[in-house]
């Protein structure tokens, strides 16, 4: 059987079952879709034996009967996530060789599931970036393209949206911590989910900010999200912000039925200069919608305004702290350094030689927000606005709105490069549609919607009330039915 | 509008331990001028009364039995140091 590469999830498991291919048979797939993908820069780290391993083994416990819906497939691992004896490096100098002893939570679920870890995906440089091209590895390149230009495919789970995007795996992990999922998700054609903060551990996942942080599935289709999802999240004791709540079966939810569900669209998302396209995308999601039963009300989320100045504080000013960890003595990379040079030295040389630009600009901008003398006017400040955003949330969750349909990014995938001599501000533009999710804390998923002019694919977003991603999902499968989008990127790599 | 200057910026970039040359000064000092502009829209903002979030999902950090749950790996712990000796992570001199 040929393209096992191009299964969904789903069609895996069930061929897997039904004993149609092996685990084995996809897993070779796709490591020769790997192979002859090197032009997108999508993964990064290679891990073939240790894949076939792992199907053997997935194929071994298929056969004895009760394997897991995620046993045998194949998937790919962003960089942010601690793979046992596998480089993990958060895509970053300064973590060059690092090899951890220990498995990250989420990605150690995946493997006692049974999947197949085929390597580990390109990304922006501990998650800091929208395009992929803060990378210690290069950029990533989407495989949709329209002219000559390549294109990048969102940031920072960009090596991950690749990969699902060109059946390079058949689904891969993510994190977001201010749309780094949602936003490649939608420059590539994909689907991904961002869950409520808490549902998967955070334990053994680089750390960028962690009161926004959370990983989640990238898949082809929202049925898969809902099965990965399931074999990702779960409360963990070494995560003490993860929730012990009960995991329902996010699958059995997609019933299709979202008759009686209130929608808003939140009217302070109608950006000034927002791309006609968008637009009528967004009012023909609403449609979709509406056409299949669901009420949809005008609302209003009045701090939205506010919303990336505040994560533009908080972000940085949490990481400032949490990247104080890579000071050449305990991993990583070690300035060589010169005769008489002390510890402060040290210090200042590695992490100059080690962190890339974009990281020194939050390291920096955290550290002065969080400095004597201007703590209360930014970060408490920053903090405050961030209990309104939540605010705006809560209360049209309280007045009955069951999810809240926007845009998923201001505008199709862009060119790489095409940012380089802009202002650091513009870059952090493409988050205005999804850092609202992480500053309130919500599950929030990106379903690919339409075409525009030029053939980019654009996504439009969900956002749900806290601990409802079966509902969410729920309706998110609406959305990907009635759109229909089944568009693929031609191979052109 | 924000203006760091450059003894600001050269400071920040001790107080984050990044070594910055003087002559990258006068770019970081305008990078960070333009972000922490942007952030002063938060000025606009009523927050008189609202309590900065500690917690985005209310919830109560679980307590553990305060016991030993892990340990004796110290090999596995020196294993990715650049510099281990005799069960130590090695250091420039930091006493003279």
């Amino acid at each position: 059987m040929s393209d096992l590469n191009k299964l969904t999830i789903a069609e895996a498991r069930d061929g897997l079952r039904a004993g149609d291919f092996t685990s084995v048979d996809l897993t070779e797939a796709c490591l020769g879709a790997i192979a002859g993908a090197e032009k997108l820069n999508a993964f990064v780290h290679h891990t073939p034996d240790l894949a076939l391993e792992r199907a053997k083994a997935a194929d071994a416990r298929i056969a004895a009967g009760d394997a897991p819906a995620m046993c045998g497939v194949p998937v790919g691992i962003k960089d942010l996530f601690c793979t046992q004896g596998v480089a993990s490096q958060a895509a970053s100098h300064i973590l060059n060789g690092f090899r951890p002893e220990y498995e990250s939570t989420v990605s150690a679920q995946l493997r006692d599931a049974g999947a197949v870890m085929l390597g580990k995906l390109n990304m922006d440089e501990f998650a800091m970036g929208s395009s992929n091209e803060t990378s210690v590895y290069g950029n990533a390149v989407n495989p949709w393209k329209v002219d000559e230009r390549e294109l990048t495919p969102g940031g920072s789970s960009g090596g991950s949206a690749a990969a699902v995007a060109a059946d390079l795996c058949l689904a891969a992990t993510g994190t977001d911590t201010g749309g780094s999922i949602r936003q490649p998700a939608a420059f590539t054609g994909t689907v991904g989910i961002k869950p409520t903060y808490g549902r998967c551990s955070r334990w053994g996942i680089v750390a960028f900010a962690s009161s926004l942080d959370q990983a989640g599935p990238m898949t082809k289709t929202v049925r898969d999200a809902a099965i990965m999802l399931q074999a990702m999240c779960g409360h963990d004791p070494k995560d003490s912000t993860s929730a012990d709540l009960p995991v329902p079966d996010f699958e059995a939810m997609l019933s299709g039925d979202i008759r009686g569900q209130k929608i808003g669209i939140p009217r302070e998302y109608r950006m000034e200069g927002m791309p006609a396209e968008i637009e009528k995308l967004w009012s023909q999601g609403a449609y979709m919608l509406r056409d299949a039963g669901a009420e949809i009300v005008d609302i209003s989320l009045p701090h939205t305004k506010y919303a990336l100045p505040a994560y533009y504080v908080i972000a940085p000013a949490e990481a400032s702290s949490n990247l104080a960890r890579y000071d050449g003595v305990r991993y990583g990379h070690r300035a060589k350094l010169a005769a008489g040079d002390g510890i402060t030295q040290m210090y200042e040389k590695t992490r100059a030689e080690g962190f890339g630009p974009e990281v020194q600009r939050r390291v920096m901008i955290g550290t002065y927000v969080l400095s004597a003398g201007f703590y209360d006017a930014y970060y408490n400040r920053a903090r405050r606005v961030r209990s309104l955003i939540k605010r705006d949330f809560d209360q049209v969750f309280a007045d009955g709105v069951d999810a809240i349909l926007t845009p998923a990014t201001p505008s199709a995938a862009f060119g790489l490069g095409e940012m380089a001599n802009a202002d650091p501000v513009q870059m952090y533009l493409n988050d205005v549609f999804t850092v609202t999710v992480n500053l309130a804390g919500l599950p929030g998923i990106s379903v690919p919607a339409g075409l525009d002019a030029q053939g980019l694919p654009l996504g439009l977003q969900l956002i749900g009330r806290p601990w409802e991603e079966g509902d969410l999902l729920k309706t998110a499968h609406v959305l990907e039915t009635a759109a229909g989008f089944v568009s693929k990127p031609q191979k052109w790599w | 509008m924000s203006e760091i200057d450059l003894e600001t910026a050269r400071k920040v970039a001790h107080l984050s331990r990044i070594a910055v040359e003087d002559d990258k000064l006068p770019a970081l000092a305008q990078d960070l001028s333009r972000i922490l502009t942007f952030m002063e829209q938060l000025n606009e903002v009523d927050v008189d009364g609202v309590e900065p979030m500690t917690s985005v999902t209310p919830m109560r950090l679980k307590r553990r039995q305060d016991g030993v749950t892990d340990g004796d790996m110290q090999a596995k712990i020196l294993s990715n140091a650049p510099d281990a000796r005799e069960g130590f992570f090695a250091v420039p001199k930091v006493v003279e």
